[in-house]
């Protein structure tokens, strides 16, 4: 269980953006010195508002984007200075889920060639016989029934195309799945259902979660550590419980009580830190702390210096001048 | 508090290649002056095309409002002409979207944008309806106000094109606001300052708020009565603090007990709702929910159930509301 499936060293990308006649080059920084791990069979949250990183975070993992710097090693490679052919292997024991089910599967195909195709490509499965069973038994392992294998994505609803996404990844036989926002599309009815077929497999399969979300809800159920981005840099890592119960950094602490809580008696109790101003542009980041400008409790010095993320409680850290 | 929206048995319907779709089916629902009423359901259950229907903007290439009423401060909206219609519009009754992008121009500047409503609704000259600008943009926290008036919507960021749309919205002192998934797109530390911001507002003015919403969590702060859509239908109303502590509709229970809660211990296991949203255009006699209901008895398969009274401000259409509340009951009274 405490073997490291992943490690994400020091990662950094940044993307050139064209600028004018003359005009110095720019770069967004979008992810700007990242570096977790992941254990086997564990769930890591990856959270942070639209912007600061998750995503970019979630693709470099998967060398679906190249990092500009920084290591990714999965399964004890280093992933970042393979040639693709050598890739191509490593990926398929590394699955993505994405956010909207409907745009990533090929509207063309059914639901049994979209789970079928990658058997073959791979070589995993030689005869179509054999690819049709393991079809249906992947339709089985996430709920869905034999007969859909005809449908077409836009014959499904949204719940079960999520689960066809989930099939898909499943299919691969992946130890790693990358969870991109894989239920904020999803009614909220239907939201736990994927959620709860997500920990079964886990269970049953003992794969491990890369799980990024923006909902803090969804995340404190699903996970059992949390890694808390702000415009490209790691805010805040701990434990669920400690994360959630006894925050360190100012950001995370906004984040949470920013969450609307359903129930009317409660909130009009509850105390509230609205967070002042917007996140800055990742094109030209603050100095110093890149939160100090929304911070409620910044000083002088969060202007001036980049607080290092420090282990200030044993397995919690946090990157603050005043944690 | 007098009445100052009253929707009565409004149908309105879409003919679409996959059948008919009766979008809003017989709804009624009121808005007192000056307070704010949530409008909460999933996709498709019909409560953008409700406030869409208020204002008269279903799409008439593929839908029609079949018929009931809406008084709007005792005027039948369905009976008015046009070009009286348009008077309504905007000006005493203003429109919130989701994606403040799509429904800003973006080849207009934003003082533009603010200042054409004025100028034509308000008979303003130019020069005072730029002085009103100013003061909206400042009133919905737009620093440098004056400056900003020159720029193009693609300089404001998500928050702030969402505060331009406030203050377009406010621009004519309407007396109502229909707001449609205001804080959806946007991030929780914004969406926290875009609805603190409405409803300030919205208290200072005297102004009315609908508020339609897919999130349970968003409104509990913000309405004082909740309205719970499912498939074209009102299946349950209630003062927020009654609905939320004491739900009388299955589907509002599983809604509240299916999403996970930060104020409360971790659960080992979520509560779903089970099965699949309703197919609209294809739905199934009695209860519609009834398909995916713990609650169900062999006539909720047979009969729609009526939105009826449970207690005196509390309504809910379930033919087994007298079993759910048995097994929450009321809290004692305090």
């Amino acid at each position: 269980m405490s073997e490291a499936l992943l490690e994400v060293r020091n990662l950094v990308k940044h993307f050139p953006v064209a600028t004018g006649f003359r005009g110095a080059p720019l770069s967004v920084k979008a992810v700007d010195g990242v570096s977790f791990t992941l254990k086997r069979g564990e769930t890591l949250g990856l959270v942070g508002e639209s912007g600061c990183g998750k995503t970019t975070t979630g693709r470099c993992v998967l060398l679906l984007e190249r990092p500009t710097s920084g290591e990714v090693v999965f399964e004890g490679i280093e992933l970042t200075k393979l040639p693709d052919s050598k890739l191509r292997g490593m990926r398929r024991r590394m699955q993505v889920i994405f956010q909207d089910p409907y745009s990533s599967l090929n509207p063309r195909m059914t639901v049994g060639q979209i789970l079928s195709e990658p058997l073959k490509v791979h070589g995993l499965i030689k005869d179509k016989a054999g690819r049709a069973a393991r079809v249906r038994e992947l339709l089985s392992q996430v709920g869905l029934l034999p007969q859909h294998a005809r449908r077409y994505p836009h014959q499904m609803s949204g719940g079960q195309r999520q689960r066809v996404g989930i099939a898909r990844a499943l299919a691969m036989e992946p130890s790693l799945i990358v969870c991109d926002e894989p239920v904020s599309a999803l009614d909220v009815s239907i939201q736990a259902q994927i959620v709860n077929l997500l920990e079964d497999l886990q269970q049953r399969l003992g794969l491990t979660y890369l799980f990024i979300a923006h909902d803090l809800s969804v995340v404190r159920h699903i996970s059992d550590r949390v890694v808390v981005m702000y415009l490209g840099k790691v805010a805040e890592v701990a434990d669920r419980r400690s994360l959630y119960e006894e925050p360190l950094h100012p950001y995370t602490r906004a984040l949470l009580s920013a969450v609307p809580i359903p129930d009317p008696k409660l909130e009009a109790r509850r105390e509230r830190t609205v967070l002042r101003g917007e996140v800055p542009s990742a094109l030209k980041p603050p100095p110093g702390c890149v939160f100090h400008p929304r911070c409620p409790i910044a000083v002088e010095r969060c202007s001036a210096e980049i607080p290092p993320l420090r282990e200030i409680r044993p397995g919690h850290w946090a990157a603050c001048h005043l944690a | 508090m007098a009445t100052l929206l009253e929707v009565r048995n409004l149908h309105t319907t879409f003919f679409t290649s996959a059948g008919t779709v009766h979008a809003v089916d017989g709804v009624s629902w009121d808005i007192q002056q000056g307070e704010t009423v949530a409008l909460v359901g999933e996709s498709g259950c019909g409560k953008s095309v409700s406030a869409l229907s208020v204002m008269r903007l279903v799409d008439e290439a593929s839908g029609r409002i079949e018929s009931g009423e809406i008084l709007f401060k005792g005027r039948n909206l369905l009976a008015l002409s046009e070009e009286e219609m348009r008077s309504v519009r905007g000006r005493e009754i203003a429109m919130i979207f989701q994606e403040p992008m799509t429904s800003l121009n973006p080849v207009l500047t934003i003082g533009r944008q603010l200042t054409e409503g004025l100028e034509i609704h308000m008979k303003m000259k130019e020069s005072d309806a730029r002085a009103r600008a100013i003061e909206l943009l400042s009133m919905v926290g737009i620093p440098d106000p004056e400056r900003r008036l020159g720029q193009f919507p693609h300089h404001f960021s998500g928050g702030m094109r969402q505060r331009m749309m406030i203050a377009m919205a406010l621009a004519c002192n309407p007396s109502l606001i229909l707001a449609d998934e205001p804080t959806t797109a946007l991030d929780v530390t914004i969406q926290a300052q875009i609805l603190e911001l409405m409803r300030d507002l919205a208290r200072r003015l005297g102004v009315a708020m609908l508020i339609i919403t897919h999130n349970l969590g968003v409104v509990a702060r913000y309405a004082d009565r909740v309205n719970v859509m499912y498939a074209g239908r009102i299946i349950e109303r209630a003062s927020a603090a009654e609905l939320y502590a004491t739900p009388r509709h299955p589907y509002t229970l599983g809604l509240l007990r299916s999403v996970p809660r930060l104020d409360e211990p971790r659960r080992a296991r979520l509560a779903p709702i089970e099965g699949q949203p309703p197919d609209v255009t294809r739905l199934p006699p009695g209860c519609a929910f009834a398909p995916r209901c713990a609650y169900r008895v062999e006539r909720c398969t047979e009969m729609a159930p009526p939105l009826e009274a449970f207690s005196p401000a509390h309504l809910s259409a379930c033919w087994e509301v007298a079993r759910l509340a048995k097994e929450i009951p009321a809290e004692a009274a305090t």
